[in-house]
């Protein structure tokens, strides 16, 4: 398919080509000048705002001044901390899981799906045509009290494993954490397939040839030569599953219980329904330079700093 | 041990399918259940079958409605974002400015971000500015989110196209606007376009940033949100399993003309 040495979509090299013309100096600024005015109104400043937001006192009848009132982010955190913690953990649990669930697609759909490729392709994408709040309401009924999903891990069972350890509680998988993070894992899968799928195509499948004429088994193979060379797809694949995953509120509403509440849902009370406004800015600050901190690390860590 | 080879062997494979079973099953259930016929609001459990729904389709107060609203967003964002986004790739790929690694950066992070930080905070911007909120913050805020994706998707296309291509056009005595619109534009095509398709499914399936910045605008999302509260009807259902049919056949049908257009030049 594409050339080996082709830039992925989602890794760019940093630095792009040097420049190929001299006429019309002003002319990157001019095409630079409305998209990123756009993004300088509506993204950049927002979050100014959202940070003097976070440090005011006030009412909502009285208004609100800048008091520059750090305590609201150590109230916000010393009150909400099991929901940041919940969010870490859950978003982590479901990053997991869609790794693990996702590679074995991606790598039958790059090396072993001959002609249905195609036909696999659409078959990860085209859910997406169907509203994801649709969708995550379907798992209310496959996950239902008197479903067969249920009666089928209580004959087996599974159920008094997981409530043991605190996945789920009774005899119920709906509005407990097992729940949650099975409809993160879902919603998300999709965008651990595609970068996955698309750092494994790259590979050269003489490569496998090689590994195996020097008398490496086939999961040695994997090990030593797949895994390493789909690293910047498993980089990026984390990364966009766990951070969607992080901030989302939509699965633990629906298919959670006030005790699978994450920081998302406390940030959107906060801000629609309790008019809270600093304290919901101070929420929602934390947890993107948390968000910041961990990618950094992890991009850092994973050595692969040229995909941002 | 035949059985266990056999497994061993073909484990990528059954693997796999489990996943993309997994990813399936949603929509089976939800195709499955736009044929019930629920008995209380809720339409979680199997009844018995009916045609209802797909007969009134806008049989729901307020559905269709909230429909063409997400629809005229979506198109509006995708115009704007595609517009706006093809202009900043092409200058990051073709020339060389002050604060590149800046800009990078701000096209960068709207893509990291969770999309409920997003959310809160331009709707502290609106909130301070003393916004109306309603159709055009929630446009404002799509076009916002929807641009990265259209940058990164035009990038990757605009560089991997050889310049030589333009440098021969204008060999040939074509103008700066004739080698754009002749050469330029059309090798770009298949990258707007992936930009410009993203940017139609994000916008139209956005709920987080919309729920903040909607006022008492109600997009479709946002319809299928407020039904899980107070009931749902069948007609979602219905909803679903028709744009995911129609999305399946149109590429089902460009896959079928490619392959005849190929096999024609063959």
């Amino acid at each position: 398919m594409a050339a080996v040495t082709e830039a992925p979509p989602l890794a760019p090299a940093p630095e792009e080509k040097p420049p190929r013309k001299k006429r019309g100096r002003w002319t990157p600024y001019w095409l630079l000048l409305p998209g990123i005015l756009w993004l300088i109104v509506f993204f950049a400043l927002p979050m100014i705002y959202q940070g003097s937001t976070s440090i005011q006192t006030g009412s909502l009848e009285d208004g609100y001044k800048v008091t520059w009132h750090f305590a609201t982010y150590w109230d916000a955190l010393s009150e909400y901390w099991p929901q940041f913690l919940r969010s870490v953990l859950y978003a982590a649990a479901a990053t997991i899981l869609c790794l693990l669930l996702g590679y074995p697609l991606a790598y039958l759909i790059a090396f072993r799906a001959g002609r249905w490729r195609n036909l696999i392709m659409i078959l990860v994408i085209a859910p997406f045509f169907t509203s994801f709040l649709i969708r995550t309401l379907a798992w209310k009924t496959i996950l239902a009290d008197s479903g067969p999903v249920v009666s089928v891990l209580n004959t087996l069972h599974v159920l008094d494993v997981t409530n043991w350890l605190g996945w789920t509680s009774g005899d119920r998988v709906l509005a407990t954490p097992l729940a949650v993070v099975c409809g993160l894992t879902y919603n998300f899968l999709p965008f651990m397939i595609l970068p996955l799928y698309t750092s494994l195509e790259r590979i050269d499948g003489r490569l496998h040839e090689a590994a195996g004429d020097l008398y490496a088994k086939p999961f040695t193979t994997f090990r030593k030569v797949t895994f390493p060379l789909s690293m910047p797809g498993v980089v990026s694949g984390t990364l966009l599953t766990f951070i969607p995953a992080a901030g989302d509120y939509v699965n633990a509403e629906l298919l959670g219980s006030t005790d699978t509440r994450m920081i998302g849902n406390v940030i959107q009370t906060q801000f629609l329904r309790i008019l809270d406004y600093p304290t919901a800015a101070a929420l929602s600050f934390i947890l993107m330079a948390a968000i910041l901190a961990m990618v950094t690390i992890y991009i850092r860590k994973s050595g692969t700093e040229d995909l941002v | 041990m035949a059985v266990v080879r056999w497994f061993k062997r073909h484990f990528v494979v059954i693997a796999g399918l489990l996943t993309l079973g997994y990813l399936l099953l949603p929509n089976v259930i939800v195709t499955v259940f736009s044929f019930n016929k629920p008995k209380g609001r809720f339409n979680y459990e199997w009844q018995q079958f009916s045609l209802d729904a797909w007969k009134q389709p806008c049989g729901v107060a307020d559905m269709c409605g909230s429909l063409s609203i997400s629809l005229q967003i979506a198109v509006w964002a995708t115009i704007g974002a595609t517009l706006l986004g093809t202009m900043i790739a092409f200058a990051l790929v073709r020339y060389r400015f002050r604060a590149r690694g800046a800009i990078n950066s701000l096209i960068f992070l709207p893509m990291a971000m969770p999309e409920v930080v997003m959310a809160a905070s331009l709707l502290t911007l609106f909130l301070n500015m003393g916004a109306q909120l309603g159709f055009y913050t929630i446009l404002i805020a799509h076009i916002m989110f929807c641009l990265s994706f259209v940058v990164t998707a035009v990038k990757a296309r605009v560089m991997s196209m050889d310049p030589r291509l333009e440098e021969a056009a204008r060999d040939l005595y074509a103008g700066p606007v004739q080698t754009f619109v002749r050469v330029t534009l059309p090798i770009a095509a298949p990258g707007i376009a992936a930009g410009a398709l993203l940017s139609f499914a994000l916008s139209f399936d956005d709920f987080i940033i919309t729920n903040f910045n909607a006022g008492s605008t109600v997009t479709f999302p946002m319809f299928v949100w407020g039904s899980a509260q107070r009931g749902t009807p069948v007609q979602i259902n219905v909803i679903g399993t028709a744009m995911f049919l129609v999305a399946v056949l149109l590429v089902l049908f460009s896959m079928v003309i490619t392959n005849r257009r190929n096999k024609v030049k063959a």
